[in-house]
């Protein structure tokens, strides 16, 4: 890595942070919608696997998918016009917070049903397997709680059967909105639940990016050269409620100030630092950089049209149908016209 | 033209679009080694090998999620569920995912899928196999749903769907598998997706139906012949998105109209015919519309309870009588 790496790597981490915090304001401010799910704790999972994946690789997340967009490539501008419910959102003001995608930057989602991607992720690596992109790996991201559905275990038995390359990666986060996992999974390791499935598994710590980083691109490397499946349960947590609306009944402040004290964004500041990578100055430089590209995408967001109503009943289907057949409601609004 | 089954039919059009387009494959529980429950695949595994005929666990949220991640690498995936009941275990990818992705992300996410299922009684298969459930796929914007009556639209409907570049749930009936028909051998043979179709033509009533219920109106529409009465039979085809247009220029010639479905009556696909023949042809109606549907029981295994409860030729006959006598 060179020192431009390493600078890249921590800004993208900060401003993963800070639009986190913007978003928050603009939750209370009533500008977005719906609910909101923040990253804040985890950024050294999503900076890390991504700065060591492919392009070819994909990528396909929760509903808790900021953090995943910004580090997939999207730009935090278009991700917070999306968290807007602007027009030149990834989705057009279509997705919302739990529903962001770029497809040409390999990022599949942001999926709000608890699990439902996880056999879809799987069914990705069979499309790439059985359409020859032999060098593609399915990356896969799920919280602990999704762990417990049956979504899960079909998707797991399916990438074994076919031996598909899927990186199952679960974020234990600690909680299932606010159940703790010894509460509601039977076993304490997530990591254990791929072992029912003869599958390599392993559990690492999340916070300290350049280690998610140095294990994350072994296993990498071990899917492409072997194939099949690898389930990785990375340690980490989250510092806000599962949403804005969490009244946080379920922990202590002093649990959330002892994980603060290992933050993420701490650990790789005091790292390069103490490695002669970077000095305190150039540090802040790269967290005021951060500051302007935050502050840059909510201007860039706020400016942003709503979308039009013409785009209401685009995108039903991908093939031109008559318009009257689209039902009642288009009937009615075709009529009106 | 050939004279074949409505499972020839079936198994032609997998067989020539897995012929003519390799990013074409099958997934589903028993597709392969086995032939497929109702025989439709029968020696595609030879054919095709086990690459593109994929048995899969009996797991059917894996088979439709599977099937829903491929297509969007750019493969062009058919899940065969062997039964339409056991949708219901994959009922979020396909009506939560499948209907969703390709609006939700404003067109990135592409679905050339088609879902296969079973639908329909009479074979005492007991109340949890029995179902018609058709019309709450129907219910979902994002999801096309078809379902053919005779041999020849099976083919082509068939053909279509896997064509067609959003996801399709293609519903079969396995009491229609042995009607036979003529069906185009022409390898490009395609019949619209989203379009009904007279499959009779008449001036005194409309019947409206699909699927089995197709062949059944054909056959009411003869005895009616024969008491002197001329039906004129609409095949809906596709029931979403849902082609009225010759169901209401055949209403506005008869004024009188009947829609069988197997399914239940209430909130059914006979629910929605009648309610839009009464809000685009309000005064053109000269009879209350009838709706002949499936007792509201789930279905009994006894043969003669079972056959009680499922619509039949007789009522579809009654009930165009009434429409057109009171």
């Amino acid at each position: 890595m060179e020192q431009k790496d390493y600078f890249d790597l921590y800004r993208e981490m900060v401003v993963i942070r800070r639009i986190e915090e913007r978003s928050a304001e603009l939750y209370q401010k009533g500008k977005i919608g719906g609910f909101l799910h923040l990253y804040i704790g985890q950024e050294a999972v999503c900076a890390g696997v991504c700065s060591v994946k492919k392009p070819q690789d994909r990528i396909i997340t929760t509903y808790r998918d900021h953090g995943w967009a910004i580090s997939a490539g999207i730009e935090p501008k278009v991700v917070m016009a999306e968290l807007l419910g602007k027009v030149d959102g990834c989705s057009q003001g279509k997705g919302g917070s739990m529903h962001l995608a770029d497809v040409e930057k390999n990022f599949w989602g942001g999926h709000a049903i608890v699990g439902a991607h996880i056999p879809i992720a799987a069914g990705m690596a069979l499309g790439d397997v059985y359409l020859g992109n032999n060098d593609a790996i399915t990356i896969c991201m799920f919280g602990d709680g999704a762990t417990n559905i049956g979504f899960f275990h079909e998707g797991l038995n399916l990438s074994k059967v076919w031996n598909l390359p899927v990186l199952w990666i679960c974020e234990n986060n600690q909680y299932g909105m606010g159940t703790t996992v010894d509460r509601a999974s039977a076993v304490s390791e997530i990591r254990q639940k791929a072992e029912g499935y003869g599958m390599r598994n392993e559990r690492i710590d999340g916070m300290d990016v350049m280690s998610v980083r140095k294990e994350v691109a072994q296993v990498l490397e071990t899917i492409r050269k072997d194939g099949g499946p690898y389930l990785l349960e990375i340690m980490t947590y989250r510092y806000r409620g599962h949403s804005m609306g969490d009244p946080e009944r379920y922990r202590e402040k002093e649990e959330v100030k002892r994980w603060e004290a290992e933050d993420p964004i701490g650990i790789f500041r005091n790292y390069m630092i103490h490695e002669g990578i970077a000095t305190e100055e150039a540090l802040d430089d790269q967290d005021a950089e951060a500051e302007k590209i935050v502050e840059e995408a909510v201007y860039f967001a706020e400016a942003s049209p709503e979308p039009g109503e013409e785009i209401l009943f685009d995108h039903i289907y991908a093939e031109p149908t008559p318009i009257e057949y689209l039902g009642y409601a288009l009937e009615k609004k075709s009529e009106g016209k | 033209m050939a004279r074949m089954t409505m499972r020839e039919a079936i198994s032609s059009a997998l067989w020539e679009e897995m012929e003519r387009d390799e990013r074409v494959f099958i997934m589903g529980e028993e597709v392969g080694v086995w032939g497929g429950t109702y025989a439709v695949t029968k020696g595609f595994f030879d054919r095709f090998g086990e690459k593109r005929v994929r048995d899969t666990p009996i797991a059917e949220a894996a088979i439709v999620g599977g099937a829903i991640g491929a297509a969007l690498t750019g493969a062009r995936p058919i899940a065969e569920l062997m039964t339409i009941n056991f949708a219901f275990v994959a009922m979020d990818h396909i009506v939560n995912e499948a209907a969703k992705l390709h609006y939700m992300f404003a067109g990135q996410f592409r679905l050339p899928m088609v879902i296969r299922a079973v639908s329909g009684g009479g074979r005492q298969l007991g109340a949890t196999h029995s179902q018609t459930p058709d019309a709450i796929f129907a219910h979902f914007p994002g999801l096309k749903v078809v379902s053919p009556g005779t041999p020849a639209d099976a083919k082509g409907l068939l053909k279509s769907a896997i064509r067609s570049e959003d996801p399709v749930l293609f519903i079969e009936n396995a009491t229609l598998y042995q009607v036979k028909g003529e069906v185009p051998e022409d390898k490009d043979y395609l019949e619209p997706l989203g379009k009904s179709k007279v499959q009779r033509e008449g001036d005194d009533v409309t019947i409206v139906a699909y699927s089995k219920m197709v062949q059944a109106a054909l056959e009411a529409a003869n005895r009616l012949s024969a008491d002197g009465i001329e039906a004129e039979v609409i095949d809906l085809r596709s029931l979403r998105p849902l082609d009225m247009e010759p169901v209401i220029a055949s209403f506005k010639r008869t004024n009188r109209a009947v829609i069988a479905e197997e399914g239940w009556r209430s909130y059914g696909v006979g629910s929605e015919v009648s309610a839009r023949i009464y809000e685009l042809a309000f005064d053109y109606v000269d009879a209350p519309v009838k709706r002949v549907a499936q007792a509201e029981v789930p279905l009994p295994y006894n043969a003669r309870l079972e056959q009680l409860a499922l619509p039949q030729v007789e009522d579809i006959y009654q009930a165009a009588k009434e429409v057109l006598y009171g």
